[in-house]
């Protein structure tokens, strides 16, 4: 458990006051003209000690995509991306970091634009975070009065503009290229990679996209240094992540947790425990919508971490524990997450395009019990056939759950089919 | 050079290379649809996904560049399953309508699922359905087969310049349209036909006339404009039934314009299939040819040979030329021209009535003046080679002339010819650009050349290129835009007034009175031909129009479709079009129909057979000796001294889809102008 000094977020639920006077009083912008004046070097330095990966849920190793940038030439510019897309079913976790601590957000884009070269920094916040879009519009404001940010940002000597950039309500666009193309101005639709954005990303210039969580916990990092970070949790999955617990738990909530504690100590000590009790869980999805769900039995066991559950065939993704107890439809449920991913995917790239709809009309049809073993057979094949083809990762993602539906859940799949299919 | 094995074949490329080029280059073929050479690489399809090593997945070969040490599997049963997965992707919403669809056959979805494919369909649910856009009268469009490769919108937007078609919605409703059901205005439209993979976009015209494969193909030359593109003649019988492009990368690339594509319908109406001669009562007989041949001879006797004066046309072939130009001379008869909008080009060295720098020399050029010049409109190939160097190397592009958007930035000086004197004197605000260029080009349009000051121009326009270093030992960036596709032939034979001869319009006034009695016209239609009612017209061509109008004989020639003949090109490239189909009813090539005509009147031309003409072609200019071959011109003085008119410009041609007998009777043609036309003018 994480002892209450090493919590990052102290006002994640937002009983504080998030404005630039609060957040000074929790001990933000301290002493920020130090660390910047340790150098580019040391930052990186000590972000690849944390051990920090991207917490947007692929867990990239944070301090290794800043190393893909091209050597500063000091002629092209550079942009830090701070991706604010929140759109993964199941997470909420960077809406409460926009809403309660845009000073971490916007303190961490300062270190991180010294870090990278960059003089210039957006933050992609999703069209229906209208509130959340007010609060760093207000808090930026605060920051630019108090030189914070502008020339000079916090007497570093460093020259650094941060922009809010809101979207328009597309999950594809939390996709760091489909969110360069949104942010150019065109449809947002992922870019073919290579090449990354570190190295051709905003109008052709290098670019760092990264997670709002990842970028927050860069001044905690930096202050207490890269060897605290990397004390807490399991190895390779290191510091602290906030998790997002929904579904039929007893108290939904975000909180902000070791990397690598046990999914059932999660859901009993925050979630309040399941809804009815631990034996009435019947599956849960650890990683918001996109990663597979896993059965009970996994439950008991598991760590929350990228390396455990990827051993479960899952995945932390973003942190988003969706708990699903025994009176949950799975079908059903899983059928209204492909639906989602049907309706958000971009349509550029065939597998996805075409391969999401039929997934989804076969589920729902599943779930009405029409069909027959082949069909639970073809359903796999076709999820096999969009994953891993598609030119970004929503494939995948719309891939996974239904692998995961299948992999654990097929004698529910077959008990259902009672009604023939007319063909 | 990074070494890359692929399926076991270690090959050496070039780094700028795609996986998808390299294995092209190794003899191995990857299947595509949303990947076109001529376009941006796109990677929407994933039909081309291959195994590399290093990747867990499977990668797009088209967008992957190669590094030294790659491993590619194109043939491994990840690969197979891949290509199985996406086309049953591909298929479950396209129609099984095949047999009816007239993409049958020539295919890319058919060929690739035979070759690639699963052998059932396991999709049983409703496919599909995507509403038909209205394109215009050039492409039927049936969206249901649209498989979303983007090749038409990348197409509108990179090389056409006019960003007409988009994608809207997301996911599986995404689909292909134009703003607001607009008509497509670009020129160069037809080509979205070629390059799109499935029949979603077939043509019009042609849309359920015939199947790929009852159809002959016939290399050939484009005559519509002076760039001579490379056309395939499509024909089922004697029927032309569809024009396509061929590959030329000197001349068109992969693309032709609307007009060369859609024409031909031009060539089935108001044809002349049998010699024709005025009655007493002032209506044109149907004749025999002798019974043509004799009056004729019958009114050569009575007028002396510098009487009669001969204007050739805009698409006539250089046998033809030379035969008429041989015939003309055995007359004694100097009038002779090939210039019926009358430019002030032709008498001067060849360097002066040249596209110089070629076209394909076009992507080399840094800085491009348009003086009096449209090539949007009287070269769309042309105008697509600059806009493919302003898209690659950012050219800047100023005109002086009337303002006419053309798909690239232009900077615009004015309509006032004045100017040219400025840039002479050094004194206008663009000399400092030029002065900086590198490799400048200007385009001299006919617009230009056919004013009174057109001399004076031209002589403008060298001082120009002398001045501001347009002509250097490897570069030569001084170009006259012809539009005729006889015109350069028509030079090169000296297709020109002789000595105390007459150019076109001195032969108009003079028609019908003492000194010109007989007009010969050789498919010239494009003259005012008022003043020729009192003179005995002559007209030898393919089509009743206004010659023939006005003609007391009517000999009937052949199109270009019909009859083996050379062309050459506003560059001048000698290029060579071939027969597709028998000319209609009694109607003869031209240059036999000129042969037999001496013969009636004694005056026997030496040649006899195609090979004949050929060595006469080339005796009279050994330019016609080598094909498909480009001869640069020596840079030699040309142009008249005076004082510019400061009248404003005109381009040569108002309107595109219509500049000559086959395009003004074809119905396709006439739609284009109804429909495409009205719609520009409306957004002006």
């Amino acid at each position: 458990m994480l002892k209450a000094s090493d919590h990052i977020f102290t006002n994640l639920y937002g009983v504080h006051d998030w404005r630039l006077k609060g957040a000074r009083a929790r001990g933000d912008w301290d002493k920020t003209k130090a660390l910047i004046s340790k150098g580019r070097e040391w930052i990186i330095q000590e972000v690849c000690a944390s051990g920090l990966r991207g917490r947007g849920g692929a867990g990239f190793l944070t301090g290794r995509k800043w190393a893909f940038m091209p050597p500063d030439d000091e002629k092209t510019p550079r942009y830090l991306i701070v991706n604010a897309d929140e759109s993964e079913p199941g997470t909420c976790k960077d809406r409460d970091i926009l809403r309660f601590e845009p000073h971490k957000l916007i303190e961490g884009a300062l270190l991180t634009a010294v870090a990278i070269g960059a003089h210039v920094g957006y933050v992609y916040i999703r069209g229906e975070f209208y509130e959340e879009a007010n609060h760093v519009d207000a808090a930026i404001t605060e920051a630019y009065k108090a030189g914070l940010l502008g020339k000079n940002a916090a007497k570093s000597g460093w020259d650094f503009d941060l922009y809010v950039h809101r979207g328009a309500g597309a999950y594809i666009c939390g996709e760091e290229t489909a969110l360069l193309e949104s942010l150019e101005g065109r449809k947002g639709m992922p870019r073919l990679k290579p090449p990354f954005p570190a190295i051709v990303g905003l109008y052709g210039c290098p670019t760092i996209v990264n997670n709002v969580e990842t970028i927050a916990v860069i001044p905690a990092i930096l202050r207490r240094g890269g060897a605290w970070f990397a004390g807490i949790g399991t190895p390779n999955n290191t510091g602290t992540k906030i998790y997002c617990i929904s579904g039929h738990v007893n108290t939904p909530c975000n909180v902000e947790e070791a990397m690598g504690i046990p999914l059932k100590e999660l859901i009993e000590k925050y979630g309040g425990g399941v809804r009815g009790g631990w034996d009435n869980l019947l599956a849960v999805i650890p990683g918001g919508s996109s990663v597979p769900l896993i059965p009970k039995d996994v439950c008991e066991k598991v760590l929350m971490d990228f390396t455990s559950l990827a051993e479960v065939k899952s995945g932390l993704g973003t942190g988003g524990v969706i708990v699903m107890d025994k009176s949950t439809d799975i079908v059903r449920a899983i059928a209204r997450l492909s639906k989602f991913y049907m309706h958000e995917s971009c349509g550029q790239c065939t597998p996805c395009r075409e391969g999401t709809g039929w997934m989804w009309r076969m589920l729902e049809r599943l779930a009405d019990g029409i069909g027959t073993r082949d069909d639970i057979d073809r359903l796999e094949e076709v999820t096999y056939e969009i994953e891993g083809h598609a030119i970004c990762g929503l494939g995948d993602a719309a891939a996974w759950p239904v692998q995961g539906l299948i992999r654990h859940f097929r004698p529910e799949l077959e008990r259902r089919l009672t009604k023939k299919r007319i063909a | 050079m990074p070494k890359i094995v692929i399926d076991d074949k270690e090959i050496e490329v070039p780094e700028d290379m795609t996986v998808l080029q390299a294995a092209e280059e190794a003899g191995i073929e990857i299947p595509v649809f949303c990947y076109h050479p001529k376009l941006s690489i796109a990677g929407n399809c994933r039909m081309c996904l291959v195994e590399v090593n290093n990747s867990p997945k499977p990668v797009a070969s088209c967008a992957m560049p190669v590094c030294e040490g790659m491993v590619v599997h194109t043939n491994t049963p990840m690969v197979e399953k891949a290509r199985k997965g996406v086309l049953e992707f591909l298929l479950i919403n396209h129609p099984l309508d095949c047999p009816i669809c007239d993409q049958g056959g020539e295919c890319d979805l058919q060929d690739i699922t035979m070759a690639y494919g699963g052998d059932i369909s396991r999709f049983d649910l409703n496919k599909r359905a995507v509403p038909d856009k209205e394109f215009g009268p050039l492409i039927e469009t049936a969206m249901n087969r649209c498989i979303q490769c983007t090749r038409c919108v990348r197409f509108s937007s990179e090389i056409a310049g006019i960003p007409e078609i988009g994608a809207t919605g997301r996911g599986e409703n995404m689909e292909i349209s134009t703003y607001i059901q607009r008509t497509i205005t670009s020129e160069l439209s037809g080509n979205m036909i070629d390059i799109c993979p499935v029949g979603a976009l077939t043509s019009k015209p042609y849309n359920f006339k015939g199947r790929s494969w009852e159809l002959s193909h016939t290399p050939s030359v484009d005559v519509f404009d002076a760039v001579g593109c490379a056309i395939r003649i499509d024909t089922r019988g004697r029927e032309v039934m569809r024009i396509l492009p061929r590959q030329n990368d000197e001349v068109n690339e992969t693309w032709i314009s609307d007009k060369s594509r859609f024409a031909y319908d031009g060539l089935k109406y108001q044809r002349l299939d049998r010699p024709y001669v005025r009655g007493e009562d002032g209506y044109l007989h149907p004749v025999t040819w002798e019974e043509a041949f004799s009056r004729i001879a019958d009114k050569l006797q009575q007028v002396r040979g510098n009487h009669v004066a001969a204007i050739v046309g805009d698409m006539v072939d250089a046998e033809a030329i030379v035969a008429l130009k041989d015939l003309m001379t055995s007359l004694g008869s100097p009038h002779l021209d090939c210039r019926q909008d009358s430019p002030c080009l032709g008498e001067g060295p060849r360097c002066s009535y040249l596209f110089n720098t070629t076209i394909a020399g076009i992507e080399d050029a840094d800085f491009c003046l348009l003086i009096a010049a449209n090539p949007r409109w009287e070269a769309p190939l042309i105008n697509a080679r600059i806009r493919k160097n302003y898209l690659a190397n950012a050219l800047r592009v100023t005109s002086i002339g009337p303002s006419h958007p053309l798909g690239y930035p232009v900077k615009e000086l004015g309509n006032d010819p004045l100017i040219l004197d400025q840039i002479v004197k050094g004194k206008h605000r663009i000399c400092s650009s030029l002065r900086a260029a590198k490799r400048p080009m200007m385009i001299l349009g006919q617009g230009a050349l056919r004013r009174k000051d057109g001399g004076v121009i031209l002589k403008r326009a060298q001082q120009i290129a002398d001045t501001y270093g347009f002509v250097q030992r490897t570069w030569n960036g001084f170009n006259v835009l012809q539009t005729a596709a006889s015109r350069v032939a028509g030079f090169d034979l000296g297709f020109l007034p002789g000595r105390k001869g007459y150019g076109v319009k001195e032969i108009l006034k003079r028609a019908g009175k003492k000194n010109i009695e007989v007009v010969y016209l050789l498919g010239a239609d494009e003259i005012d031909m008022k003043p020729l009612d009192k003179a005995f017209v002559i007209y030898q061509g393919h089509h009743g129009d206004r010659g023939a109008s006005v003609a007391d004989v009517v000999l009937p020639g052949c199109a270009y479709t019909e009859k083996d003949g050379l062309y050459v090109n506003t560059e001048g490239r000698v290029q060579k079009g071939l027969k597709a189909t028998p000319p209609p009813g009694e109607a003869k090539e031209d240059w036999k129909i000129l042969k037999a005509l001496s013969d009636k009147l004694g005056l026997a031309l030496p040649y006899r057979t195609p090979a004949e003409i050929r060595a006469r072609l080339v005796e009279v200019n050994p330019l016609f000796d080598e094909v498909d071959c480009l001869q640069p011109a020596r840079w030699e003085p040309f142009g008249e001294d005076g004082k510019l008119d400061p009248e404003p410009f005109e381009f040569a041609i108002q309107n595109f889809y219509m500049t000559d007998s086959i395009s003004r009777h074809s119905i396709t043609m006439a739609k284009c102008v109804q429909q495409i036309l009205s719609q520009e003018k409306e957004n002006d």
